[in-house]
């Protein structure tokens, strides 16, 4: 009965190793489950851009597409309020990456004005199926279109995972938008101490 | 049609481990084969075309889009280790291939390797080991937490996978093993009926507690996003009933392959 126990030995070591972090957050910590921060998209004003727009801030990032009913604004208004708690030098430190998968219906000008709302902190990303295949892999997250009604409108399907990354663009953090306002300000303020 | 062919068979994220052990598989067996065939003992047609129709399954599941699917969709993941631990490890299993694995070694003895293997195989497939083993992994890899975090790390991912379809091969082998246990002294029939059985209930249990539940056991789907805009509930539905009826069928035929042995060695027997 010597192997089975080993077995078991292994797994708990294979699943504590995932990575150890000094700081405690409210969310899952992914220290080292995922690939650092990096991307090939287009940003708001039609240029392709990649990670180093974001060179020395802490991120969140998140997947979404603006004619999104409930989750993506819901997630946008939780962050805002997050970051309103936070002090101006902090906030100053911190960016949030919202990448549209719709990239049929999001040109950069109406992710322009979408964002906006949300913040000057919030910048709109999105790209051709390939960008998009390349970020979302990377971030073991899929997403898919629905059936088109009579108007044209679909659904689309994406992760609901927020994911935090620390000022080296190393993955830190993995939120959920049912965490309390405090929770998330805690998270993101522990974000930009890393 | 060619592209559409070529992306199915495009792996979702390549893995040079997958491809190198289904090679040795294969060329183990394409090996051993034509060693054994020159003794004029070579394997039958039907267990060449098991063993490679559960070696393909396999690699199927895990090395193709499928592995897409089966990563964003919770009752397309249930399909993955249906094939992994029962249908692929089954096939795998009936076709016999440890004496043709071990025809690869030749005249060659290496008594030393024997020696470290032996314990681990006698430890394995035990009885009562190998189906604690079979009934545990799929608990293991089905505790939410557990799963959560194998669907975010491709590390744990590819544990899961391949832990699954080893474990499924290895308890597929004391079942379907064709020797006559009284000489070859392997499990006799009786112990393995009692295996599949003990492993029948806790799997239709499962099953059955999955389908149940309140929709959101398994809210990594939802976290990392659906392959397409499928509810939650139905998935999960689907999930479960994939996890109780179709390995439910799968005993009932290793039941059968053993029914069959046992008459076989019984009229041989008298």
């Amino acid at each position: 009965m010597r192997i089975p126990g080993l077995l078991i030995a292994l797994f708990a070591v294979l699943l504590a190793g995932c990575g150890e972090s000094p700081v405690a957050f409210h969310g899952k910590d992914i220290t080292g489950v995922m690939d650092d921060l990096s991307f090939t998209l287009t940003d708001e004003n039609g240029d392709t851009v990649t990670e180093s727009i974001v060179d020395g801030k802490a991120v969140v990032l998140f997947f979404g597409y603006t004619h999104c009913p409930d989750y993506c604004p819901m997630t946008l208004t939780l962050l805002a309020q997050a970051m309103n708690t936070l002090s101006e030098q902090e906030r100053e430190q911190l960016r949030v990456l919202f990448i549209s998968v719709d990239p049929e219906r999001d040109t950069p000008a109406l992710l322009k004005e979408y964002t906006e709302y949300f913040g000057p902190e919030v910048i709109g990303l999105t790209g051709s199926k390939d960008q998009l295949d390349d970020v979302t892999k990377r971030y073991r997250t899929a997403y898919g279109y629905g059936d088109k009604d009579e108007e044209g409108n679909y659904e689309v399907s994406h992760g609901l995972a927020m994911y935090g990354f620390d000022k080296s663009g190393r993955v830190r953090l993995l939120m959920r938008n049912d965490q309390p306002v405090e929770q998330v300000a805690d998270d993101l303020k522990a974000l930009t101490d890393l | 049609m060619w592209q559409t062919l070529q992306t199915a068979l495009t792996p979702y994220i390549f893995s040079p481990l997958t491809v190198l052990l289904c090679l040795l598989a294969a060329g183990g067996w394409v090996l051993g084969a034509r060693r054994l065939a020159r003794q004029g003992r070579a394997p039958s047609m039907w267990r060449t075309l098991s063993f490679f129709t559960g070696l393909l399954l396999c690699y199927a599941v895990i090395h193709t889009q499928f592995d897409y699917y089966a990563r964003y969709m919770f009752f397309m993941h249930r399909i993955q280790h249906l094939v992994l631990h029962h249908l692929g490890a089954f096939l795998i299993a009936l076709a016999n291939p440890l004496p043709v694995l071990a025809a690869v070694a030749g005249g060659r003895r290496f008594p030393l390797l024997a020696r470290a293997f032996a314990p681990l195989r006698r430890v394995l497939f035990d009885p009562v080991v190998a189906t604690l083993l079979f009934v545990g992994l799929i608990f293991f890899w089905l505790w939410p937490s557990v799963h959560f975090d194998a669907m975010l790390s491709l590390r744990l991912y590819e544990l899961m996978n391949w832990s699954m379809l080893i474990d499924g091969v290895i308890f597929w082998l004391v079942i379907l093993d064709p020797r006559d246990p009284r000489q070859a002294r392997t499990s006799g029939f009786g112990v393995r009926f009692l295996m599949l059985v003990a492993a029948l209930f806790p799997q239709i249990l499962l099953g059955a507690y999955i389908t149940f539940s309140e929709p959101g056991l398994y809210d990594v789907y939802a976290i990392c996003g659906r392959a397409w805009p499928l509810s939650p509930a139905t998935d999960q539905v689907l999930g479960g009933v994939l996890t109780w009826i179709p390995p439910a069928m799968m005993t009932i035929l290793g039941a059968l392959v053993v029914l069959r042995y046992y008459l076989n060695y019984e009229q041989r027997g008298d």
